[in-house]
């Protein structure tokens, strides 16, 4: 059933099945999500047989939480139907003899009152069978349509039918059927147990799950949709509703075509699209970076706290060209003074209290400046004072910094920009003025630098900070 | 009958038990979700009587007994479908089915045939879901919440394997049991509210309330429970045998007095 699991290689031999859409039938292959069935690779239209069951049945909604679903085949969403446009479909609605409701269905690719639903009006036990021609092509949603409706839908009734154009869709090398539904349960998120469906909820909208193939889990761990690098997926997206439109985004990929609201007209390049109750998207990309791509609602609190997640699972050759994966991880604490910070470091804090008994050693003020310099200037100077070559000039060892204490004072304060050749290397950039560090803070830092990385000087002290500080004119607004 | 209304109005205000298990229900005014005109939201009924429980496989066989043509090796295929009583082990065998479990799988002729062997009729959509609307305190609950969501909460579940027997439940304020949570029940007209979709009934096709056309003219949008019978009622075909479905017996209110 799921054997197929998706991976739908489109055949390049075209299989002429039956030539003018006369002759013997042809059954359709029906897929339950994520498979979607595979190409109809026909080219003519055919009389094609369609024969689904509606099956009420309770299964899993969440961990824990089971549902009583009503739906076209057995799972939610329902049963994938692929024709080609021109198709005659011989539809046969069977509505088991277990179920306790009349259904229908309403299949928005048909052209006629009701799309079918009167048509298929069919009590417990009972089959319907109605004939459509497909006249356009698109990927369209089907759905029970039989009063009221809203329930109907709010339990699963709904699924996809894909009407190929002539000549079939582009080749790809995946292909998935994924479906948004909202659900209504008396009990809360992850309530534990049997949930009945909650009525004043659905009215007001105010879904309880939003999920991507009818429960919580559909698409993660062993169910996550793989793909390879370099292959070009395509994803049959429908939202069936009852109530929430999907603004369907895949974290971490680029859409590279977008066929729109399901239709013949495609938009590039897109990041997120939004899908209608009721309607859909084909959405094709191509996979380059091996990870795991997670597909959401980006109304992204339903990611987080009502089950509308998936992911695809990548895997395969990284490249680095493209994404480097992580480069750096470091401490940052934005251009704060330590004194704006909740919890000072306690070196910070130990200086403080020494200078304020007049007893600061030179070691209590490396050790505070090294606490400052971790957070402030690291980012740029990098940990070791080395700088970044080219970008950032080096504090270790370097005869700009050591020349001239009261300089270094200075360019703390006020910033530094413009070319300075630091070590014989000439570096053009621009350092940010750091005034919001009071005289003491500074007066640490440089002490820091100038006794670490192969540097040997003589302590700053606040007081000198104080005073650059006072005799340098500083433009109105530099300060942070 | 309007007149008659009254009197019974003031004869049998409180759940007066009749020979065979009836009780009175009515006079009261039903309130269809589907007006069946323009401006006619409520239905003035008269009082009936209605049987307490559903009629059971017990009392059904008792009436194959006594008119064999309704067998199910001897109906009419026209009466009923090939599925008729078919959770039955035989004939005149009930089998598995226990005697007080409702009788299923039986068609609107054969329902009709039954309470016409009693002298009685099925009751009309109308008496029917004013019976029903009532819980166990209000004669008209629909409009409350806990009643709407148990009466949901049972639409919502598929059929169990077997059925329980009937008279497990509580009696309503009329004193008539298992309206909600046990099966679905045939009615006389049962047809009625949502237009068929055969056309060779000759009604109006645009009258269709599927999907949200469902909505238009429906006088209380959210009383699922009754969109859910109505639904239901409207899917049958006379012949139908159906594994949820039952039925029970009514009678006029003018043999109240006996």
């Amino acid at each position: 059933m799921t054997k197929r699991f998706g991976v739908v290689l489109v055949a390049g031999v075209l299989w002429v099945g039956v030539a003018s859409g006369q002759g013997k039938p042809i059954s359709a292959v029906l897929t339950d999500a994520p498979a979607v069935p595979p190409p109809t690779g026909r080219t003519a239209p055919a009389k094609v047989v369609v024969e689904l069951v509606v099956k009420e049945v309770t299964m899993p909604i969440s961990e824990g939480v089971t549902y009583t679903f009503w739906t076209f085949g057995g799972k939610v969403p329902g049963k994938f139907i692929r024709i080609r446009q021109g198709d005659t479909v011989e539809f046969h609605l069977s509505n088991d003899p277990g179920n306790k409701m009349p259904h229908n269905i309403d299949l928005h690719a048909v052209t006629g009152p009701g799309g079918g639903a009167a048509s298929s009006f069919t009590a417990p036990g009972q089959t319907s069978q109605f004939t459509f021609k497909a006249l356009n092509p698109g990927l369209f949603v089907y759905h029970c349509a039989t009063a009221p409706v809203g329930m109907h839908v709010a339990n699963g009734m709904y699924g996809m039918i894909l009407v190929e154009p002539p000549g079939g869709l582009s080749k790809v090398d995946r292909e998935y059927y994924v479906m948004q539904g909202d659900f209504y349960t008396v009990g809360r998120y992850h309530e534990k147990g049997l949930q009945p469906f909650d009525m004043q909820k659905a009215i007001d909208e105010n879904a309880t799950y939003v999920l991507f193939n009818g429960s919580e889990g559909a698409l993660l761990g062993a169910n996550a949709l793989p793909a390879k690098v370099g292959e070009k997926v395509r994803l049959f997206v429908g939202n069936g509703g009852p109530n929430l439109v999907s603004s369907f985004h895949v974290i971490g990929e680029i859409f590279d075509r977008v066929y729109t609201e399901g239709g013949s007209n495609f938009q590039s390049n897109v990041q997120t699209t939004l899908i209608p109750a009721g309607g859909s998207a084909i959405v094709e990309y191509k996979v380059e970076i091996p990870g795991t791509y997670p597909l959401v609602d980006h109304s992204i609190f339903r990611a987080f706290n009502k089950g509308a997640l998936g992911l695809m699972n990548v895997t395969g050759k990284e490249d680095k060209a493209v994404y480097s994966g992580k480069q750096l991880d470091e401490v940052y604490l934005g251009d704060k003074a330590p004194g704006q910070e909740p919890n000072p470091p306690s070196a910070v804090t130990n200086a403080t209290k020494e200078a304020a008994a007049g007893t600061l050693t030179l070691e209590t003020q490396i050790a505070a400046g090294k606490a400052l310099f971790t957070g402030t200037c690291s980012v740029c100077h990098q940990l070791e004072g080395q700088g970044l070559p080219m970008v950032f000039p080096p504090l270790a060892k370097s005869d700009f910094l050591m020349a001239d204490k009261t300089r270094s004072i200075g360019i703390v304060i006020n910033g530094l920009q413009g070319e300075v050749v630091v070590n014989g290397a000439k570096y053009n950039s621009v350092m940010p003025p750091m005034s919001n560090l009071p005289d003491d803070g500074i007066a640490n830092i440089l002490t820091y630098v100038r006794n670490s990385f192969g540097n040997k000087g003589e302590a700053v002290t606040a007081a000198e900070v104080a005073k650059v500080r006072a005799t340098t004119k500083r433009p109105a607004g530099a300060a942070h | 009958m309007r007149v008659a209304a009254f009197l019974l109005l003031t004869a049998g205000l409180s759940a007066a038990a009749e020979d065979g298990g009836l009780v009175q229900v009515g006079p009261g005014v039903y309130r269809p979700i589907y007006p069946a005109a323009p401006g006619e939201t409520e239905v003035a009924l008269p009082a009936f009587f209605l049987d307490v429980l559903p009629v059971t496989n017990g009392d059904y066989l008792k009436f194959v007994t006594a008119q064999p043509e309704w067998r199910s090796d001897r109906i009419k295929r026209i009466f009923a479908e090939p599925g008729y009583l078919r959770h039955w082990s035989g004939p005149l065998k009930p089998g598995q089915a226990g005697l007080d479990e409702p009788v299923r799988f039986v068609s609107w002729f054969a329902a009709r045939a039954y309470c016409s062997s009693r002298g009685a009729r099925l009751p009309t959509e109308a008496e029917w879901e004013l019976a029903a609307a009532a819980d166990e305190t209000q004669r008209d609950a629909r409009r409350t919440d806990a009643f709407r969501q148990r009466l949901l909460a049972w639409y919502a579940q598929p059929n169990p394997q077997t059925l329980p027997a009937v008279g497990a439940g509580k009696p309503n304020v009329w004193g008539v049991e298992d309206l909600h949570g046990l099966l679905w029940e045939w009615v006389l007209d049962y047809g009625n509210t949502m237009i068929s979709s055969d056309s060779r009934d000759g009604k109006d096709p645009s009258g269709q309330r599927f999907c949200g056309a469902g909505a238009a003219n429906a006088s209380e949008k959210d009383d699922y429970p009754s969109f859910m019978r109505i639904a239901f009622r409207s899917s049958l075909e006379g012949s139908y045998t159906i594994g949820n479905l039952g039925f029970r017996c009514a009678r006029d209110g003018k043999g109240a007095g006996r």
